[in-house]
């Protein structure tokens, strides 16, 4: 009898833990899951070395890229691992203009990943917001929002940031106002769609029938259940914005060349590449495949662990 | 289907309208193109005749209006750079775009489909990972990137491929394409391989998740339980059900071939109207952008029309509804 006692209220008390496990799990949880698949693991190092170079850009460099007084123009176009003759080694090589292209991906690494970081926070929220509203009103006012978001999405994307470009002109905002414009779609969409299905789960009936008021519910009770969806979406948006702002760089129409991405970098290099001289080019090049590759490979794998109902 | 049809042009309309003043009072408030006519040794007064006759000291919804009137009869003015009808300088360039699309979308089925059907078959074979790999770094590659190691490797170390321009072109009935010469082929390679790059991971993958599906319907046991040979099945039953599907994401993606040439143009220095609208960015070439994004989303809905039509006549159990989908 004692023991049967004792057994219920461990059983109930190991319930607890459960739910109380549960509750601080999930990010955790995701984390081991990642760390545990390799090739996740892969990405997450590839994306964890770039973002400490990017963020420790003026402590690594050898020299500040953007500073005239620190480029000699007679170190112009020197192939990889030259030395100047000062005694600066240049690892990776110059660009036309005697600059270290080290210390310049390194800082065209900084910017491209604040613009797609930014962009990608920026969109996510504006879309998060406006699909959950789409859904929690529903009716013609859901039907009109999405004819929007479908309207939007069946113009590609580079289309749509050349338009907004065309009008605003060049600049770090700018590009951030494209980038934005072309994404929140693809989120307004995920969000509304999971809210839908959570919105007519048992526990949000249960909620409901508990008559807690719609802020409530929305906001504790399916707002979070969206997220896992949402995170995988905004991973491969961030790499794909990052790729993006990368190609109008490259169009000469994204940052301006006081403030060189990648892209730019990779286009500077472009008319020398037809004399052979590669490195101007490849190394930047290869620099944002890394960093693209690693947030697609992290990506993928949250698709897999999150396993979200819909895809973006 | 009419009224279907009907809500689709209505659509259309709606689209053009809205994007139409979007991009006429945006690049209206932007750039004053007055200082792209002018050289900058122009006096005041030439300026201010130049502003008049192109109506540019009107306010802007006049300025907008008379343009909307033009256009509506087919005007939509002149290019400010070039002197001549921005329209005819879009439809010059526009064979040489969609011929690069058009090629870009056979190969990316050509190479696609077979690649994907065979991951899709035996998922777990080598090949098959061998082919998804693929895949996954035709998604992350930067396509312009990719365009530009294709010119290192292709033209400059190897010079057995050409880096630039169209090559020979032959008239076509009246429309010059450039894969009927050879030299126009090996002018197209490079850019059309490096275009479809993207959309063959596309179609590989689209193929094999169909092919994983179809091969576990009842009807595909079926027709083996009735001892049907394999490439019988294969052919018959799988392939035409994961082409349905197919044709939708295909068709859209023709729309998105011909807004990507933009780059490949570029780096390819493809004449096509990819490389007219950047340059006319860069200028503030204001009726070249305004008629190419009107051009674009007209190509758009149509494309978008025709696919949903060809959907519906290829897979019965959709049906095409006026209004909301």
């Amino acid at each position: 009898m004692s023991n049967d006692a004792k057994r219920k209220v461990a059983s109930v008390h190991s319930e607890d833990a459960l739910v109380a496990a549960e509750r601080i799990l999930p990010l955790k949880r995701t984390l081991l899951a990642l760390v545990r698949d390799r090739v996740a693991l892969a990405g997450l190092i590839i994306v964890s070395v770039l973002v400490f170079i990017a963020v420790l850009a003026p402590v690594l460099s050898v020299q500040d890229p953007y500073d005239l007084a620190q480029l000699d123009i007679m170190d112009g176009r020197l192939p990889p691992s030259s030395t100047s003759m000062t005694g600066t080694v240049y690892l990776l090589g110059t660009d036309d203009q005697g600059r270290d292209l080290f210390s310049a991906i390194m800082y065209g690494l900084r910017t491209s990943i604040l613009v797609g970081l930014v962009s990608a926070a920026i969109a996510l929220v504006i879309g998060a917001s406006i699909g959950l509203f789409s859904a929690y009103a529903g009716g013609r006012v859901d039907a009109l929002l999405m004819r929007i978001v479908d309207i939007q999405l069946s113009f590609p994307a580079i289309l749509v940031a050349l338009i907004f470009l065309a009008i605003l002109g060049q600049g770090v905002d700018k590009i951030i106002i494209a980038l934005v414009v072309t994404q929140w779609a693809y989120y307004a969409r995920t969000v509304r769609g999971s809210a839908l299905v959570e919105s007519r789960r048992a526990y949000t009936d249960a909620a409901r029938s508990m008559a807690l008021s719609d802020k409530r519910i929305i906001f504790r009770h399916i707002l979070p259940n969206c997220v896992p969806p949402l995170i995988v979406v905004a991973t491969m948006r961030v790499a794909y914005a990052i790729m993006l702002e990368a190609t109008l760089s490259f169009l000469g129409i994204g940052l301006p060349v006081t403030e060189p991405s990648l892209g730019l970098l990779i286009s500077n290099g472009f008319e020398y590449l037809l004399s052979g001289d590669y490195w101007i080019s490849f190394f930047p090049g290869i620099t944002l495949l890394m960093l693209i590759v690693g947030i697609n490979l992290i990506g993928d794998a949250l698709r897999d662990i999150l396993n979200p109902r819909q895809e973006g | 289907m009419s009224s279907y049809l009907f809500s689709r042009l209505a659509q259309t309309i709606v689209t053009l309208f809205v994007m139409s003043v979007l991009v006429f009072v945006g690049l209206y408030m932007v750039g004053n193109p007055v200082d792209v006519l002018l050289s900058s040794s122009a006096t005041p007064q030439e300026r201010m005749e130049v502003i008049r006759a192109f109506g540019l000291d009107r306010p802007v919804w006049e300025q907008y209006f008379t343009f909307l009137t033009k256009a509506l009869q087919g005007d939509l003015g002149n290019s400010f750079i070039f002197n001549q009808p921005a329209l005819d300088l879009i439809f010059q360039r526009m064979p040489a775009t969609l011929e690069l699309a058009f090629v870009a979308l056979v190969m990316a089925l050509i190479i696609g489909i077979p690649l994907g059907v065979r991951a899709g078959l035996k998922p777990k074979s080598r090949i098959s990972r061998l082919i998804m790999t693929f895949s996954i770094l035709g998604f992350s590659l930067p396509t312009f990137w990719i365009g530009l190691i294709m010119i290192m490797i292709f033209s400059v170390f190897l010079g057995w491929l050409p880096a630039s321009g169209r090559g020979d072109t032959v008239n076509l009935l009246g429309v010059p394409v450039s894969f009927l010469t050879l030299d126009g082929l090996s002018h197209l390679l490079l850019p059309a391989f490096n275009l479809a790059l993207f959309k063959i991971s596309l179609v590989i993958r689209l193929t094999r998740a169909g092919v994983m599906e179809v091969m576990q319907l009842d009807y595909v046991r079926f027709a083996r339980a009735k001892g049907i040979n394999e490439k019988r099945i294969l052919r018959v039953h799988v392939l035409k059900n994961t082409l349905i599907p197919l044709i939708t994401v295909i068709g859209l993606e023709l729309g998105s071939l011909i807004a990507f040439a933009v780059v490949t143009e570029t780096i390819f220095a493809w004449p096509g109207m990819g490389k007219l609208i950047i340059d006319a960015i860069g200028v503030l070439d204001r009726p070249v952008i305004l008629a190419y994004l009107l051009i674009t989303v007209v190509m758009f809905s149509v494309i978008n029309l025709v696919v949903d039509i060809l959907y519906s006549i290829v897979d019965p159990r959709v049906r095409l509804e006026g209004g909301s989908r």
